[in-house]
């Protein structure tokens, strides 16, 4: 049987290793030239890695959601042609499955020696339903008498030449070596789970090790021994049963549901969840909540998009937020900065790059409208809708999502009334806008209907004090409830 | 300054971090291990190895002693001699041959030892202060191995009477009057040997019972035992501090306040991590609690920063840190481990011994299991007789459905070797049946084992 190892390809970027994201295929699939074998994920964006020959699927390198090192090895490619069911061979004298094999030879420090550690058996991986198929031991009932039988299936021969072993070790020893139980029956295998949930399944140590090692996971196999013991002839037809869709028993009435779904963080969710969580520990956050009056604006906006509606993009807030963010920054350079607080260095940038805070199908991805002070209000707009679909799209390059120095997050009409938005580090401003709402105001001796916003913004107080951050709303208060300061060129 | 760059750090020469480190060097990866001290860690030097051998001399000279007045097999000795000074060399004696072991092993395997006390400076570089001067390792993968201290009371700072458990492993000569604040396993271990070797021993502990981490019923043999060797026990009680002359201990229990006088004040209340003093603040590692996180592979949140041991978590057994860094190593090569033993056993080397694997019958019950057990007193176990030493039992809890063996406790002389027993039933997923099914030699303690299995299955013959 010859093995073709697939490595992680260079793919650009500089980058010295992705992490999968998901897997295409699993082990005992027979894979065809350019089949897609696992997205893995840079920085941000998702690569499909396609099989070079056809062959079997022998090992995963890692799970999903593992990092891989450019150069390690991805998938262990069986080419011998040979079928994916792991049948009892004789040639070393011994019955080894082909994982098993995979594994020793792993152990001999061929290729997979620099492979991530990977597959635990006790982990979830996508379910490989078991089902009837010819096989083993009747499960349940068992006294004495099957002690006596388990005993006699140990007398087989268990020592066999040395194999490719060099290392010793009491544990190395037993790999492998332990024949599956002689003579099968033609009991099926119960159908259902393989236990009741939560419980956890009973193995010896040499059958816990062979199963991590052929990547299974334990609670999804039967146990036919006592107790519902699992052995190794369970491992093998647990092998051989392939993927055959389980029969589920029907239930009659309602049944308590103690299902549990465990959803791995990976991608971009586990990304998300490092930054956040950076953020906040190594951020001292403080928040500053100030009611703008948006009439002015909002008119403003609504008259533009009627005029313009034929010939330009529609003018949300966010471009006008912008133009103010444009107007404000040079008096508050501290604002527009990021915080290299490993270097403790602060870097004020000239140039606004605005990050916005966007919803996608995957998760919170964070564009950036580049250089905003070279643009006009339309030219925001158009920038602003592009990154945004493009970001939804999942079509958003890497340098379109990097860079930002402050960022503005809104929900629309989502917005509640206060929110307390995570600064994007290393940034050290983040303006949250909130929902418009009219409310009755007091203006010149009478109650007004005026249409009233909050703006809800966090800033780093390592580095920004509480009145320079009142200061820098209230000059964009200021602007934007009298609009036509945004565009005055003074 | 020297540099050297390794694929494998050990940060740590004690039973986790030598074991990952030879086990390493197997795998044929190269592995630098950072010791200050000696090499064995605490088990090796100042805790399982030198209090095992001291608890050896002193049962011998109590047996011999006793024995002054006759014996109930008839032998009848004068007055025995301790020469304590050669009992101490003996033991350390013990110790320095592990010691060399160790060192040989470590060499075998090709794993170079840096002496000196190392400093994490990032999940990837350690600075070690060598008699030579200062050292720079950086290593692609970093096992912490960095044990525990035991924990010092506020009131009664090491230093002096006041001592640990590794100032009572090195005293010079035997104390005439001990102290011992905690009746835990170490307190215990180390105030029944001295009580042995003469010592008047008192015992202080602030809950109701003596050894509160295992069950009742497996304490009583030990709590009668100790009485008998004339230890007094003060439950309920808390130490406050030395008195004013500083020659004996407070203690208040309920409203009454005594001085215990004692020339060596034992503190023996537990064990904490060592967490301070190797850098581990500037790792920024995800704790739980006052230990380092880990998950099932001893991964902590660091990439490719492992940990394993006393740092990581109870239990604090050198046999766990053993197993912990065997695997760490697998893993750092390539292969696919998890940590996922069925059970941990635990052993006091009290008199009587205590093993505990895997669950008790009130932890089974609290897992929500049905259960049954069977327990099978040392008293109807004909080899317990013939060595005089009949108090204790051996008892197996079992799920009730499929007799599978949840766990395994006995107390009784000398039953520390039936850990391995118990342990592997458990490892193998046992069933009653199983274990009742296994020929015992006779007489053996061990027989008792499976008596005790037969008798949860409502089959046991000699009871």
């Amino acid at each position: 049987m010859a093995f073709r190892s697939v490595k992680l390809p260079d793919i650009g970027e500089g980058v010295a290793e992705a992490e999968v994201v998901a897997w295409h295929v699993k082990v005992g699939d027979a894979v065809r030239e350019d089949q897609p074998l696992a997205d893995v994920m840079t920085d941000k964006a998702t690569v499909e890695i396609p099989s070079p020959v056809h062959g079997t699927v022998a090992a995963l390198g890692v799970e999903a959601g593992q990092m891989l090192a450019v150069g390690g090895e991805l998938v262990r490619l069986d080419i011998g042609g040979e079928a994916s069911a792991p049948e009892p061979r004789a040639t070393t004298g011994v019955d080894v499955s082909a994982d098993v094999e995979a594994a020793e030879n792993a152990e001999a420090g061929q290729p997979v020696s620099e492979l991530e550690p990977a597959a635990d058996g006790l982990e979830p991986r996508p379910p490989i339903p078991t089902s009837p198929a010819p096989h083993a031991e009747v499960p349940g009932e068992a006294g004495p008498r099957s002690t006596q039988n388990r005993g006699a299936s140990f007398e087989a021969p268990l020592r066999s030449a040395p194999q490719s072993l060099p290392r010793t070790g009491s544990g190395d020893e037993e790999r492998g070596r332990l024949q599956p139980a002689a003579g099968r029956r033609s009991n099926p295998l119960p159908s259902g789970p393989p236990r009741p949930a939560g419980e956890k399944p009973v193995a010896s140590p040499a059958v816990r090790k062979r199963a991590l090692e052929a990547g299974i996971d334990l609670r999804q196999v039967h146990g036919t021994g006592p107790a519902g013991r699992i052995g190794h002839e369970d491992i093998d037809a647990y092998l051989s049963a392939g993927d055959e869709p389980a029969t589920a028993t029907p239930v009659i009435g309602r049944q308590p549901n103690t299902a549990v779904e465990e959803i791995k963080v990976i991608g971009l969710r586990r990304r998300i969840a490092q930054k956040m969580a950076d953020a906040k520990r190594k951020i001292a956050h403080f928040s500053y909540v100030e009611e703008v009056d948006v009439t002015a604006l909002e008119e403003l906006r609504a008259a533009l998009n009627t005029r313009y509606a034929a010939t330009r993009p529609k003018l949300t807030l966010i471009p006008f937020l912008v133009q103010a963010l444009v107007r404000t920054v040079p008096d508050f350079p501290q604002m527009n900065a990021l915080y290299d607080d490993d270097a403790e260095v602060i870097h004020r940038h000239a140039g606004v790059h605005v990050g916005i805070a966007t919803q996608t199908p995957n998760g919170l991805m964070v564009p950036v409208l580049r250089h905003a002070e070279a643009r006009d209000l339309w030219d925001s707009a158009a920038e602003v809708k592009r990154l945004a679909d493009a970001a939804r799209g999942g079509i958003a390059a890497r340098d379109e999502l990097t860079g930002s120095t402050i960022t503005i997050t809104s929900l629309g009409a989502l917005g509640g009334i206060v929110s307390t938005p995570v600064i994007n580090r290393p940034e050290v401003a983040i303006i949250g806008v909130n929902k418009q709402m009219m409310r009755p105001v007091w203006r010149d001796g009478a109650f007004a209907p005026r249409l009233i916003m909050n703006l809800s913004s966090s800033f780093d107080h390592r580095v920004v004090d509480g009145y320079d951050a009142a200061m820098f709303v209230q000059a964009i208060r200021a602007l934007i409830e009298t609009p036509a300061l945004l565009f005055m060129d003074s | 300054m020297g540099e050297i760059t390794t694929k494998v750090l050990v940060l740590g020469g004690g039973p986790g971090g030598y074991v990952a480190a030879i086990r390493a060097g197997h795998h044929g990866l190269d592995v630098v291990l950072v010791e200050e001290q000696r090499l064995g860690g605490t088990c090796l030097n100042v805790g399982c190895i030198p209090s095992k051998a001291l608890i050896h001399a002193a049962e011998a000279y109590h047996h011999a002693v006793g024995q002054q007045s006759g014996s109930v097999f008839g032998l009848t000795v004068e007055k025995p001699v301790m020469d304590f000074t050669k009992t101490v060399a003996w033991k350390d004696g013990i110790v320095t041959r592990l010691n060399t072991g160790v060192a040989a092993l470590l060499k075998r395997s090709n794993v170079k030892i840096l002496r000196g006390r190392g400093t994490m400076v990032d999940g990837k570089t350690c600075e070690v202060e060598t008699d030579t001067g200062p050292e720079t390792v950086r290593a692609e993968h970093v096992i912490l191995a960095t044990g525990s201290v035991s924990t010092e009371l506020p009131f009664l700072p090491f230093g002096g009477r006041v001592i640990s458990s590794t100032g009572a492993l090195s005293l010079p000569e035997v104390p005439a009057t001990m102290a011992v604040v905690g009746a835990g396993y170490i307190g215990l271990e180390l105030g029944t040997a001295f009580a042995k070797l003469g010592a008047k021993v008192t015992v202080v502990e602030t809950a109701d019972r003596i050894l509160p981490n295992y069950d009742a019923e497996l304490t009583r043999p030990v709590a009668r035992h100790v009485a008998n060797l004339g230890i007094e026990v003060l439950l309920g009680a808390r130490a406050t501090g030395l008195s004013a002359s500083g020659d004996a201990l407070v203690v208040e229990t309920g409203n009454e306040t005594r001085e215990i006088p004692a020339d060596a004040v034992l503190v023996a209340v537990g064990r904490k991590p060592r967490t301070a003093g190797w850098g581990l603040e500037r790792l920024d590692l995800d704790m739980s609690g006052p230990f380092i996180r880990i998950d099932e592979r001893c991964a902590t949140s660091m990439r490719n920063v492992w940990a394993v041991g006393d740092v990581t978590g109870d239990p604090m057994l050198a046999h766990r840190a053993m197993a912990q860094g065997e695997m760490v190593a697998d893993i750092v090569s390539g292969l696919p481990r998890a940590f996922h033993k069925v059970a941990i056993p635990a052993v006091c080397f009290t008199d009587p011994e205590i093993v505990s694997a895997g669950l008790s019958p009130d932890d089974a019950k609290a897992a929500g299991y049905e259960i049954r057990t069977g327990v099978f007193p040392f008293g109807a176990n004909g080899r317990a007789m013939t060595l005089a030493a009949g108090d204790g039992f051996v008892r197996v809890t079992a799920r009730a459905d499929n007799h599978l063996v949840l766990g395994i406790q006995a107390v009784g002389a000398g039953i520390s070797e039936l850990s391995a027993s118990f342990g592997l039933a458990l490892e193998m997923g046992a069933r009653l049946e199983d274990v009742a099914g296994t020929i015992h030699a006779h007489p053996t303690l061990g027989e008792a084992f499976q008596e005790a299995n037969l008798k949860a299955m409502g089959e046991a013959i000699h009871i």
